[in-house]
């Protein structure tokens, strides 16, 4: 059995002031998962993101990444690890202006040690992937929205990396660019990625095949955890149905999804830090 | 839970291959050319001022070379000084004659200066106003002795210098107001009529001769009371022996007061000239080095500023798994070549300077390559210094922190 993508155990972040942004958290991921991390600002969703992209490091608790042991190794090794493994997408793109599609693209390979018509045939390969094949030579600013966070996850998966962390992939999106970004991400992990989305539209959370709910830097639910509860978005979207807005949920709104899933949990509330068991996804 | 795996070895950073460095160091400049290009203006100003200064004295010091190997560097002069007694000196007259009795004595000329002769446009001229001109009789060998030239009309010959015929310096022919020679062109010499044969052009070696009228020997002594005891010995000898004669000149010209005369080398006092100027020369490179010095913290300034702007870009590059050591590069790279631009912009101007102040002056255009090599070395000096604090600083952003900013 291959080893887990992503392994915290008891994973705490505090920061200096006595903010905690993570609180003993424990997750488990498996290759091949597409899974979403949900939850209010300041839930701790992108400390927890930061922490299994190497970004940031764990004040304690273990984190393993691909079976390396993230605390232990140097700045040097997790900047190894993040060119060859770890693939970021972000809600605002972060692409270079004035620069093609083809090298904004091929510049995410810069650190892999590759040369550059290595990187450029790589890079117009995944373009292609995303279905960009026909604007390699266009600049961002030529390209709309959903075809830039396109470039962008093009940019991720160009080094074949085995985890995609996308940080609000569709959060600067209309709905119907977003929608294909999302059609995008679910073929990447069709193909083999696993990929972990965090969001705060409940439609969007509720569209992947694990949901992990986060509140007060604690994971509050996860879809995996309880067997009794399907992995099925339908539930998700029935019991938000009545207060659902239409716009992404106001960060302290009350009926959260996070929040109200697990209220009609008939296994309770699952203890904050409790390891989910991953062979449940 | 897998968490009895044995540890993997920790994985290495691939390494950057230079081409890759400079080419993500210019993509830095590319995305802001207005502002790059105005820091590098800032070191190009600076390097074109110092490679200018160097470039202008070298020149003028190539020009120096050049007259003085067509004039010779063998010329020494015998002038008599003064008596003890604070009187004016003479050399005997047959000075001239012992001189060339001297072994490595090639050759020797003399001119002595006609006291109490003044000189005139016309007889119109108020007295008091001589012009500051003094009459010399001269020997008909002085021209190649000294390396003079004429500039127009004719040297004194065998026949002319027996006749009331005058050559000026080129500064007497000035204030006198006489353009060119003519046999129609007179001036009054000591209340004579003299026909003006010649004008010299300046004479680098002798000064003096400049602000002279010259009157043949022969012609001095019969018609303007010349009494025959030279003033000035000019002395071409083998350059091998200069010294030794050096040494005897002054016994030899004047053997009852040796302590009366001065013996001087006229290519010495230029070369002090050029020296003198050098030390200017100091000055302005000093300047110039304070304004490399401005344009190195212009290019300080214009880094510090990108990465504080660049932050969200350092998160990425370090998301993408860019170590630390690639970030500073990076910046390092890019303060590198922004200096370097600069820096061989200003050589290219400096050398233009150059070549321009040298052609107008009718010099050699000489540019040292050490000035050149100089220049580009304090550049990348520059470019090295002036990037290395914005780069560990943003090597040291941590990149959670750098892909927070907007």
């Amino acid at each position: 059995m291959t080893p887990p993508t992503v392994s915290l155990v008891d994973v705490s972040r505090t920061y200096p002031g006595g903010v905690t942004a993570l609180a003993g958290v424990s997750l488990e991921i498996a290759r091949g998962e597409l899974i979403a991390i949900a939850g209010p600002s300041g839930s701790g969703k992108s400390t927890l993101l930061n922490v299994i992209g190497t970004l940031d490091r764990p004040t304690s608790g273990t984190v393993r990444i691909d079976g390396y042991d993230v605390p232990a190794l140097s700045d040097r090794g997790l900047s190894a690890l993040r060119a060859t493994t770890i693939g970021f997408v972000f809600q605002h793109f972060h692409l270079a202006d004035r620069v093609t599609a083809l090298d904004n693209v091929a510049g995410g390979l810069l650190y892999s040690g590759l040369g550059r018509a290595e990187r450029r045939r790589r890079a117009a390969a995944a373009l292609e992937r995303v279905g960009l094949g026909h604007r390699l030579d266009h600049e961002p600013h030529e390209l709309s929205g959903g075809e830039r966070q396109r470039v962008a996850i093009a940019r991720a998966v160009a080094g074949d990396p085995p985890l995609l962390l996308a940080d609000e992939p569709t959060g600067a999106l209309d709905s119907v660019s977003g929608a294909g970004v999302m059609e995008l991400l679910h073929d990447l992990n069709a193909s083999g990625t696993t990929i972990v989305i965090i969001t705060h539209d409940r439609e969007i959370a509720a569209s992947l095949p694990r949901r992990v709910g986060m509140r007060d830097g604690r994971i509050v639910s996860d879809s995996a955890a309880d067997p009794s509860h399907p992995s099925h978005p339908s539930d998700l979207t029935r019991s938000n149905q009545p207060t659902r807005p239409t716009d992404p949920s106001e960060p302290t709104d009350p009926s959260d999804p996070t929040g109200s899933t697990d209220s009609g949990d008939s296994g309770g509330r699952p203890a904050a830090g409790a390891v989910p068991g991953s062979e449940a996804a | 839970m897998a968490a009895s795996r044995t540890e993997r070895p920790e994985p290495a950073p691939a390494r950057m291959r230079p081409r890759d460095v400079l080419r993500v160091g210019a993509a830095g400049l590319r995305t802001r050319p207005l502002r790059a290009f105005l820091s590098a203006l800032g070191v190009a100003i600076g390097i074109a001022a110092t490679v200018g200064v160097v470039g202008v004295s070298s020149s003028s010091g190539a020009e120096l070379d050049r007259t003085l190997s067509a004039l010779g560097t063998n010329l020494l002069t015998v002038s008599s000084g003064r008596t003890l007694l604070g009187e004016e000196a003479e050399m005997p007259p047959d000075a001239e004659a012992m001189i060339e009795r001297i072994g490595p004595v090639e050759s020797a000329s003399a001119v002595g200066r006609v006291d109490g002769a003044q000189v005139y446009r016309s007889e119109e001229i108020p007295e008091e106003q001589t012009g500051g001109i003094s009459v010399y009789a001269a020997r008909a060998d002085l021209l190649a002795a000294v390396g003079a030239t004429v500039r127009s009309g004719v040297w004194l010959d065998g026949a002319t210098l027996r006749h009331p015929a005058v050559v000026l310096g080129a500064t007497a022919a000035r204030r006198l107001g006489v353009g060119a020679a003519g046999p129609d062109v007179q001036v009054v010499v000591g209340g004579e009529r003299f026909t003006v044969v010649g004008v010299l052009d300046p004479v680098p070696l002798a000064a003096e001769l400049d602000a002279a009228a010259l009157v043949g020997w022969p012609v001095a002594e019969e018609v303007l009371d010349f009494d025959g005891h030279p003033t000035i010995l000019y002395t071409r000898c083998e350059e091998a022996r200069l010294e030794a004669v050096r040494e005897v000149l002054a016994a030899t010209a004047s053997p009852e007061a040796p302590n009366e005369v001065e013996v001087s080398r006229p290519s010495d006092a230029l070369a002090a000239k050029q020296a003198a100027g050098r030390a200017f020369t100091g000055l302005l490179l000093g300047v110039g080095g304070v304004a490399l010095l401005v344009g190195g913290v212009g290019v300080a300034n214009t880094m510090v500023v990108s990465v504080l702007e660049r932050r969200a870009e350092i998160g990425l590059r370090r998301s993408l798994g860019a170590t630390r050591g690639q970030i500073r590069t990076q910046f390092l790279a890019e303060s590198l070549l922004l200096s370097a631009l600069g820096g061989a912009g200003g050589v290219l101007l400096g050398a233009a300077a150059t070549t321009g102040y040298a052609l107008q002056a009718g010099w050699p255009v000489v540019v040292p390559a050490w000035a050149t090599a100089g220049g580009l070395a304090a550049t990348l000096a520059i470019g090295a210094l002036a990037g290395l604090y914005p780069a560990v600083r943003a090597a040291r952003l941590s990149p959670t922190e750098a892909l927070a900013a907007p």
